[in-house]
């Protein structure tokens, strides 16, 4: 909060911590929704997509979070109805506190931890809490099955994620993620400076694993055990309706895009322009946040992409893709990084 | 020859990626984008789509074919079809002969919140009376406004198309539709 050198008081850098923070949250799973699953997705599939709603449907989503406003907000009878109205709000607490460790720029971070990826890592895990929750809570036996799935799909694919990270905090020497971003910056790739070192490079294989990781994590296609329309019915959202569907619609694509952005501060640099100029760091406050935004997107695609290209994993192939071959895969990654870190 | 074999994963990303491509420019990746053009969409309001000629829209009637016989009506699966009618004498066909006894229709109504359009009662009538007609834009605001009458039956029939010519070497004669 350093960037017009202006001194404010705790309440006031706290409400701008908070505007900020939802701005942080809702601006790209917003832009996230329309571009991608409004529209990329319309024509991948030859259409055209919402187009009714203001010009090119741009509307549309406001049109969406209306619509969800004014529906009713039920609850099943025979629900446990303190964890069932609970259940978005943890999945949506775990976006939000993933979004505070999020480096935007030198000095745009909410809180700099020394261990940021780590607690990102851990945070990450609480929405399955919330997801276990509205799972059991809704009294629904398609509910309770998407709530168990998810639950074994979102830890055993923590996993990979997690030894993935491991391979780019090895080379880069810090949790930090602002640490990590630098350590990307104007540093020599076998003593070539051109374009910094971003560890998508270096660390590909483990950028495939995170990738693969994410889209497991976010329950998108491939991986959409737990929400299988054709057997489940919406799985843990069956019961949910109204505001608290949005609540976890929200979650899943704000949590895609934070997920993004972790990767591209992990592997592609983050907020820095890997061949630009050594500007100000006033300069890289307000340029920082719109270059992560811009890469963001970019590993977001991906997401997009392989959602709608690819048919659901059954339970087992699921599975076993994490334990046996992703896992064992990242954890050669780790050796090989470790290795070649003590060589070079 | 041994053709590298392409992981049907990458094949699968690759098409959508095509798809997209080819939606957004449809001019060509160097021209500006017109999706409008690339998509299969018809933006229905604003545009229409030119229904096949023996598209199933709606049935017309031919007021002057019909007997009523009743035979379309009790045919009728969800029996939509309400018909009236009262004798009265029709000229004779040649000078001198006794006048003729036909049926004057008094309502023809098709209720079409009913109808499942399974083009019973086109195939059953003997007279040449009811058609298809590929009009498709009659809905209305009040379920019960669905039950159109025979003046707006015989409105469709002016939108019926002429039947298709047979196929090569058919010894039938292609009928003609009353006009």
């Amino acid at each position: 909060m350093s960037l017009f050198a202006v001194h404010l008081s705790y309440w006031q850098s706290t409400i701008l911590r908070v505007v900020f923070a939802l701005v942080a949250v809702l601006l790209p799973a917003g832009t996230l929704v329309y571009a991608y699953l409004f529209k990329a997705v319309s024509f991948m599939q030859s259409r055209l997509g919402p187009m009714e709603a203001g010009p090119y449907g741009s509307m549309q989503l406001m049109a969406e979070v209306g619509k969800f406003l004014q529906k009713e907000d039920i609850v099943p009878s025979r629900a446990d109805r303190v964890l069932f109205k609970a259940a978005p709000f943890v999945v949506l607490m775990s976006t939000f506190l993933l979004v505070l460790t999020l480096p935007f720029s030198v000095d745009d971070t909410f809180v700099n931890l020394n261990t940021g990826i780590y607690f990102a890592m851990a945070v990450s895990s609480v929405s399955v809490i919330g997801i276990l929750m509205a799972g059991w809570a809704s009294a629904n036996k398609y509910s309770l099955l998407g709530g168990i799935r998810a639950a074994g799909q979102l830890i055993a694919y923590e996993l990979p994620m997690i030894l993935a990270v491991v391979g780019v905090v090895i080379q880069a020497g810090t949790l930090n993620m602002n640490g990590i971003v630098y350590a990307q910056w104007h540093t020599k790739i076998f003593g070539w400076g051109g374009i910094g070192n971003p560890y998508i490079l270096t660390q590909f294989v483990a950028f495939f694993i995170f990738l693969v990781a994410v889209q497991a994590e976010l329950t998108q296609t491939p991986f959409d055990m737990p929400i299988a329309e054709s057997e489940l019915v919406a799985g843990y959202l069956t019961e949910y309706s109204g505001l608290r569907f949005l609540l976890f619609f929200i979650g899943e694509f704000a949590t895609m895009g934070v997920f993004s952005a972790i990767a591209s501060i992990l592997f592609l640099g983050g907020w820095t322009i890997p061949w630009g100029p050594a500007f100000d760091s006033n300069v890289y406050n307000v340029l920082g946040p719109i270059v992560l935004l811009v890469k963001m997107m970019i590993v977001a695609f991906l997401v997009v992409w392989a959602r709608f290209s690819f048919p659901r994993f059954r339970e087992d192939q699921l599975q076993r893709l994490a334990w046996k071959f992703l896992i064992p895969l990242a954890l050669i990654n780790i050796t090989a990084t470790a290795i070649l870190k003590v060589v070079f | 020859m041994l053709k590298p074999k392409i992981p049907g994963v990458l094949k699968g990303l690759g098409i959508t990626a095509k798809t997209m491509v080819e939606t957004m420019f449809p001019d060509g990746p160097l021209k500006p984008p017109g999706p409008a053009k690339g998509a299969v969409t018809v933006q229905y309001p604003h545009e229409k789509e030119t229904p096949a000629p023996r598209a199933r829209g709606v049935i017309a009637l031919k007021e002057e074919n019909c007997t009523s016989c009743m035979l379309c009506a009790r045919e009728c699966p969800d029996w939509c079809i309400y018909i009236e009618a009262h004798k009265t004498k029709a000229p004779p066909r040649r000078a001198g002969g006794k006048p003729r006894k036909v049926n004057s229709l008094d309502r023809f109504d098709i209720d079409f919140s009913l109808c499942m359009y399974c083009g019973i009662c086109v195939e059953v009538c003997p007279f040449d009376a009811l058609f298809w007609s590929p009009e498709y834009e009659f809905s209305e605001f009040r379920i019960a406004d669905l039950l159109h009458d025979k003046t707006r039956l015989a409105e469709w029939m002016e939108t019926v198309p002429e039947f298709e010519a047979y196929e090569a070497g058919s010894q039938a004669k292609v009928k003609k539709v009353p006009r």
